[in-house]
This record gives structure tokens, C-alpha cells and sequence, in this order.
């Protein structure tokens, strides 16, 4: 078995324990890792399969997703910011006011 | 010179330019203006006609009728309808009527409604009524016909509801409507009929087509269809029976109205138009039966049901649905141009009546009930005098424009091929209860003693605006009968000889029938019906002068005969439960709850429910919670990935 297919299952198993945090935990920082952990588990892929395929694509397209990775955490941890002094708290179930 | 036959438009374009300009900017005006233009343009319109009779006079036979193509107005495949004047004879007789007539009344209103408010209104209505009239004798073909046919319904329709806001007004204006559209049912049934058979409307076309073709005896031809078609349109506007319901509550309207309208023309449409296709009927006798034992009919009951009324205009309105029977009983019989002379007598002494009556009403402050009134002979002389006249007129005193039209009708009804003994007897017996009913008018109006309330009713005689005409057509009732007086002795009925080229092809198919009747049978039933007119006249003075308590006594005596008279054969109560409240019940319970309601709401509201619905049921998805969402979709995402890896295999 080639060193990539490890690379794949090691972002897999990644995905999945970002896909879990992002279902079962409250907090709204914690959440927002595990949407940096699924990101970056989708990276490793990339990077895996474009050594698997010897293609420069997939090595490049990382590039493109850490800088909206990046944009994505400023604005993210700007509108959190703002919910947690607001709100006085960062529990995610409690941030529904659109639904009453 | 211009010539007003090549301009006949003219005719017609001056009473709507009056209707236009009162009605637009009449509000503003001062009474005399209104008067101004409303009298001024029927006065024109009278003027002009003289004009073109006396053109018409000087033209040679070949060139009549003269019809002139003014513009098209539709055009539609083979339907082809232009707005085209037709003059003939019989079309001079109706303009004469119509205008002249229609002038005396307009400046007689011209005192009658000088207290009443929306005077501008009533003065364009009445123009566009003469319009419309006009357009009516005038059109040279049956659409043309139609338009004024209708024009004139719906005048009459804004004059009858014209103090809107009494109930009893604007209920009688709809009743008359509602009742006109069933007759108009049956007239556009006629003209589709005839458009499919002659391809045309035009009326000169249609009759010249309709000579060549055979005579109907043997049962219902298209001919006799159309005729008959044609028929119920005329017993609508005519108030013929079944149809003559509306006339007797078109009394709501102003009196001037009842006279012009109700009287005098547009009730007479329908006898003009059954005498315009005379050739058609001529070709469909079983119609012309129709026509002759309709009017018998309508003449008898109407005048059964005028003795026993006690509104002073009621009276008049049954005298005239029962004298438009007579009218088309000389139709029916094929003596048109005596149903045409009985036309225009009749409305000389019924506009006479009626404006005559309206005089009265004046004079007693609004008072219409002829038991309030009594011994006005003497405050209001001229009144009385003209009353007279028209009375005697009406129930065919030897000498008066009645006498002559009726006993020619009753003769022919006796004689013509299309006659028998019946409709004569009818028609004679019809003329003693007229007697009977005008005397009985006259005497409780005029005669005995006062009955009103002397301080309050300050009894005074009307305007010299409202006289003048009613000494005019006092004369014309006198008069106006001596056009075909001299026939009776053998000589020359100048009405008869004058029309006679418009019922030529009709008087050709009936004198090829065999036809009864000598001189002195002739002589023997006028003084028949001489004596019956003079028996009603006694039996009215022995009743309401001679001994004033007879009327009472006979009412007492046969409650029965009386009540049922009184309450017009229940005839209305018939209609009410026959038709109008099956009508209202279905259109409440099926149309209005059943198919408005439930269907038609139903469905409109369905939609809305519907989406509602659905759309209450998938918001719950949307639950606001961010880790439902979430949940949802990662678990997407995962049967999207199992998809994926199912398929790619």
C-alpha cells in the first residue's frame, strides 16, 4: 500500500472527527475548530491524492482553500467576537433570535 | 339648397347633440338654458322633418323608399351593417308622429317638471330618448332597428326610475327592463334567424328577397319562425300579453314620460316594426294568427282590468296596453296601414290623456287616486275640455280620430281574409268597456262632488306651457281622423291610398284570398259598435253621476269578480311565484352558495389552504437550530458520498 493511501485515511478519520465536533458540540469556538479540522482534513487529501496521481492541481488548490480558510476565520471569529459580548455567551443553541 | 334627404342624419344628430349638451354640462346651466336646448333641438328636429316630408312629397314613386348609406358601421366577414337611413311612407308617418308629438310634450315638461329637481336630467334623457326613437323609424336596416329598440328601453328604463329614490320607482324601472329582455330574447333570436336565411339585415333587401319566396300555409316555416321571433320582441316592447306587466308600473315615471314614452311612441315600436315586415307576415299567416288573437286578447283583458283601477295614470296605461292589442289585431288581420292610422290617432289622444291627466296631478298637488278627486270641471276648465276631447276620441265617438282608426280595424278584423266573427266580437265588446273605463275616469275626475280636502288642495290650472299643447292635440284628437273619414261612404281613404305602396306586396297575398263583407254590413256593424261605445258611456253615467252609490253596491255585490279585477287577474302575484322567486331561490341557493360561494370561493380559498398547509408542515424543518442544520448536513453529505460510491461501481 502506498504512503498516500495513509495520508487518505488519516484525512478521513480527520473529516470525521470534525464532522462529530461540529454535530455534538455546543460551543461555538469549539465548532468553528472542527470546521478548520474538516478543512484542513480535505487539504491533506488533496495533497495526497495529487502525490498519489503525480498532478500539481491538487497541491496548489491547498493554497486557494487556506487563504479562504484564513478569511473565513477572521470574519468568523469577528462575528463570534461580537455574538459573545452581546450574548454573554457562546453556546450555539442559544443563538436563535431569527426563529422567534 | 341642401338637401334634408341626403342629410337625413340630421334628424336623429339633433336631439343627441341636446341630450349631449344638457347632459354633460347641463348641471350648471339655469332652467332656461336647459329649455333652451332641449326644446330648441326638437323644434329643429320637427322643422327638419317638415323639410323632408315636403321633399319626400315632390319625388317621383320610382325613387322611394329613399335610402341613404351614411357611414359602415360593422363590418364582420358577411355581416355587413351600415348606418343608412331608409325614408318611405310609412317612415314620414312615424317622424311626423314621433318629432311632432314628441315637441308638444317637451315644452309641455317644460311646466310640469318646472318644481321638480334634476330638471337637466330629465331633459337629456328625454332628448336621447327622441334619438333613439329615431334611429328606431329611420334605420334602414333590423341592427339599426335594434340599436334605437334598445336605445329607447333603456330611456325609458332611466325615466321610469327617474325620482330614483322612491322604491316603488326604481323597482318598476327594473321590472320594465327585466321584462323588455325577455322580448329582446326573442327579437335577436328573429334577426339570427334572418341573418342565416336572407344573409342580410338590410330591411329593403330582406323583404325584396322575401317576396319570392312561397307562402307558409301548410305549418312553421323559417319565415313563420322569424315572424314570430320577431313577435315576442314586439309584445316585450309593445306590453302585449304575457309580456305587458312593465307598462302599468312604468307609471312611476314623471306623466310627460308616460305620454312620450309609455303612449304616444316607443310602446308603438313594436306595432311599426310587425307593420315595417309586413311581407314577412304577409308570407307566414300562422304568425299573422298569432299576432291578431294576441292583440284581441290583450285588448280584452287590459281593458277588463282598466275598469275597476283607481290611479288616474293606471287607467291610462291599461286603456293603452289595451289599445296597442287593437293595434295588433289590424296587424294581425293584415290591415296594416289601419293599425298605423290606429297608431297615430292613438297617439295624439293618449299623449292628450295622459298630459291631460298630468294637469290634473298638477293641478291637485301630486294627487293620483281618482276616489280623492271629483267636480273639477269647474277650476280647471281647459283641462276638462281637453280631457273631453281625448275621452271622446278614445271610446270612438263618431267624428273624433278614434272613431275612425277603431271601427276601420273592427271592420277588418270582421271582413279580411285573416278575420272571423270572434276577433270582431272581442274587439266591439273591448270598445264598450273603453267607454265604460275613460267616462268612469271622467266622471270621478270631474263630475259629483268634491272629495279632496278644499283647504288644503288649492286646486289651480296649469301653465300656458302646459295648455298650449294640450289645445293642440285636443284639435288633433278632433281632427285627425277626417284623413280616412271618407271612406266610409265609398270615397277615398287618403291614410290608406298615401301608405299603401309599403303594404303593397302584403295586400297582394291577402286580396288573393277570399274576403267577406259588403257595404252594408259595413254600415251595420259601425252602428253595432256605435251603440256599444254609447252603452258603456250610459252605464259610466248611471253609475258614477246618476246615482253614485251603483259602483259601490256592485262592488259589494260581487267581491269576487272585483278583487280579482282589482288585483289584475293576480297575474303579477302568478309571475312572482312562477318565475321570480323560483328565480331568486335558485340564484341564492345554487348560484350564490352553491357555485359562488362553494365553488368558485371554494377553490380560490382551496389554493391558499393548500399552501398554508404545506407550507406549516415543511417549516418545521427549519427548526432555528443550528446543529439540527448541521446534523442535516453532514447526513446529506454522507448519502450523497454513499450514492456516489454505490453508483460509481
Amino acid at each position: 500500500m502506498p504512503v498516500a493511501s495513509y495520508a487518505v485515511i488519516l484525512s478521513a478519520i480527520l473529516f470525521g472527527l470534525g464532522a462529530l465536533g461540529f454535530v455534538f458540540k455546543r460551543n461555538i469556538i469549539t465548532v468553528f475548530m472542527s470546521i478548520e479540522l474538516m478543512l484542513n482534513a480535505v487539504n491533506l487529501s488533496f495533497v495526497a491524492f495529487g502525490r498519489l496521481r503525480f498532478l500539481l492541481e491538487g497541491q496548489v488548490f491547498v493554497f486557494f482553500v487556506i487563504v479562504v480558510a484564513a478569511a473565513e476565520a477572521a470574519v468568523g471569529m469577528a462575528i463570534i467576537l461580537q455574538v459573545a459580548r452581546n450574548r454573554h455567551s457562546l453556546n450555539f443553541e442559544r443563538i436563535d433570535l431569527l426563529k422567534q | 339648397m341642401m338637401s334634408v334627404l341626403d342629410n337625413a342624419w340630421i334628424i336623429p344628430a339633433l336631439p343627441l347633440a341636446g341630450a349631449a349638451v344638457n347632459g354633460i354640462f347641463g348641471r350648471g346651466f339655469s332652467k332656461k338654458t336647459v329649455n333652451a336646448v332641449a326644446v330648441g333641438s326638437t323644434t329643429l328636429a320637427f322643422l327638419s322633418t317638415l323639410a323632408l316630408v315636403a321633399e319626400f312629397w315632390k319625388l317621383p314613386e320610382t325613387q322611394i323608399p329613399v335610402i341613404r348609406d351614411f357611414f359602415p358601421w360593422m363590418v364582420a366577414g358577411s355581416l355587413r351593417v351600415d348606418f343608412a337611413v331608409q325614408v318611405d311612407q310609412l317612415t314620414i308617418i312615424m317622424l311626423l308622429v314621433v318629432t311632432g308629438v314628441g315637441w308638444l310634450i317637451h315644452i309641455y315638461s317644460t311646466g310640469y317638471m318646472a318644481h321638480e329637481g334634476g330638471y337637466y336630467r330629465f331633459f337629456a334623457y328625454m332628448n336621447l330618448f327622441m334619438f333613439f326613437m329615431l334611429v328606431l323609424v329611420m334605420g334602414a336596416s333590423y341592427a339599426l332597428l335594434f340599436v334605437g329598440w334598445e336605445g329607447v328601453g333603456l330611456c325609458s328604463y332611466l325615466l321610469i326610475g327617474f325620482f330614483f329614490l322612491k322604491k316603488s320607482a326604481s323597482d318598476a324601472g327594473k321590472k320594465a327592463f327585466v321584462v323588455n329582455r325577455v322580448g329582446d330574447f326573442g327579437f335577436l333570436l328573429g334577426l339570427f334567424l334572418m341573418f342565416r336565411t336572407f344573409g342580410t339585415m338590410d330591411i329593403h333587401t330582406v323583404l325584396t328577397k322575401a317576396q319570392t319566396m312561397p307562402v307558409e300555409t301548410a305549418g312553421i316555416g323559417t319565415l313563420t319562425a322569424i315572424c314570430l321571433f320577431l313577435f315576442v320582441g314586439a309584445a316585450g316592447k309593445s306590453a302585449q300579453v304575457p309580456l305587458y306587466v312593465w307598462l302599468p308600473d312604468a307609471m312611476e315615471g314623471p306623466t310627460p314620460v308616460s305620454a312620450l314614452i309609455h303612449a304616444a311612441t316607443m310602446v308603438t315600436a313594436g306595432v311599426y316594426m310587425v307593420a315595417r315586415s309586413s311581407t314577412l307576415y304577409a308570407h307566414a299567416p300562422i304568425a299573422m294568427e298569432t299576432v291578431a288573437v294576441i292583440g284581441c286578447l290583450t285588448a280584452f283583458f287590459a281593458a277588463t282590468i282598466g275598469l275597476v283601477q283607481t290611479d288616474i295614470k293606471r287607467v291610462l296605461a291599461y286603456s293603452t296596453v289595451s289599445q296597442l292589442g287593437y293595434m295588433f289585431l289590424a296587424c294581425g288581420v293584415g290591415a296594416f296601414s289601419a293599425g298605423i292610422f290606429h297608431l297615430m290617432t292613438h297617439a295624439f289622444f293618449k299623449a292628450l290623456l295622459f298630459l291631460a291627466a298630468g294637469s290634473v296631478i298638477h293641478a291637485m298637488g301630486g294627487e293620483q287616486d281618482m276616489r280623492n278627486m271629483g267636480g273639477l270641471r269647474g277650476p280647471i276648465r281647459v283641462t276638462f275640455l281637453t280631457m273631453l276631447a281625448a275621452t271622446l276620441a278614445i271610446s270612438g265617438c263618431p267624428g273624433f280620430a278614434g272613431f275612425f282608426s277603431k271601427d276601420e280595424i273592427l271592420w277588418e278584423s270582421f271582413s279580411s281574409p285573416y278575420g272571423n266573427w270572434a276577433l270582431w266580437f272581442v274587439g266591439t265588446f273591448t270598445a264598450l268597456l273603453t267607454a265604460f273605463y275613460m267616462f268612469r275616469l271622467v266622471f270621478l275626475t270631474f263630475y259629483g262632488t268634491p272629495r279632496y280636502d278644499e283647504h288644503h288642495v288649492h286646486v289651480h290650472e296649469s301653465p300656458k306651457s302646459m295648455l298650449i299643447p294640450l289645445v293642440v292635440l285636443a284639435l288633433l284628437s278632433l281632427g285627425g281622423g277626417w284623413m280616412a273619414a271618407p271612406a266610409l261612404f265609398g270615397g277615398k281613404n287618403y291614410f290608406d291610398d298615401f301608405l299603401s305602396p309599403v303594404f303593397q306586396h302584403a295586400e297582394e297575398i291577402r286580396s288573393q284570398m277570399p274576403a267577406g263583407g259588403s257595404h252594408e254590413m259595413e254600415h251595420l256593424l259601425m252602428a253595432v259598435a256605435i251603440t256599444g261605445a254609447l252603452i258603456g258611456f250610459l252605464v259610466a253615467w248611471w253609475m258614477y253621476v246618476r246615482s253614485p252609490k251603483t259602483a259601490d253596491e256592485l262592488e259589494a255585490k260581487m267581491p269576487g269578480p272585483h278583487s280579482v279585477l282589482l288585483h289584475k287577474y293576480y297575474v303579477d302575484e302568478l309571475y312572482d311565484a312562477v318565475i321570480v322567486h323560483p328565480m331568486q331561490w335558485i340564484s341564492t341557493n345554487i348560484l350564490w352558495k352553491g357555485v359562488d360561494a362553494a365553488g368558485i370561493d371554494g377553490l380560490v380559498n382551496g389554493v391558499g389552504k393548500l399552501t398554508r398547509g404545506v407550507g406549516q408542515e415543511t417549516r418545521q424543518v427549519q427548526s432555528g437550530n443550528g446543529r439540527s442544520y448541521a446534523s442535516l448536513l453532514v447526513a446529506g453529505a454522507a448519502v450523497i458520498l454513499v450514492l456516489f460510491l454505490w453508483l460509481g461501481h
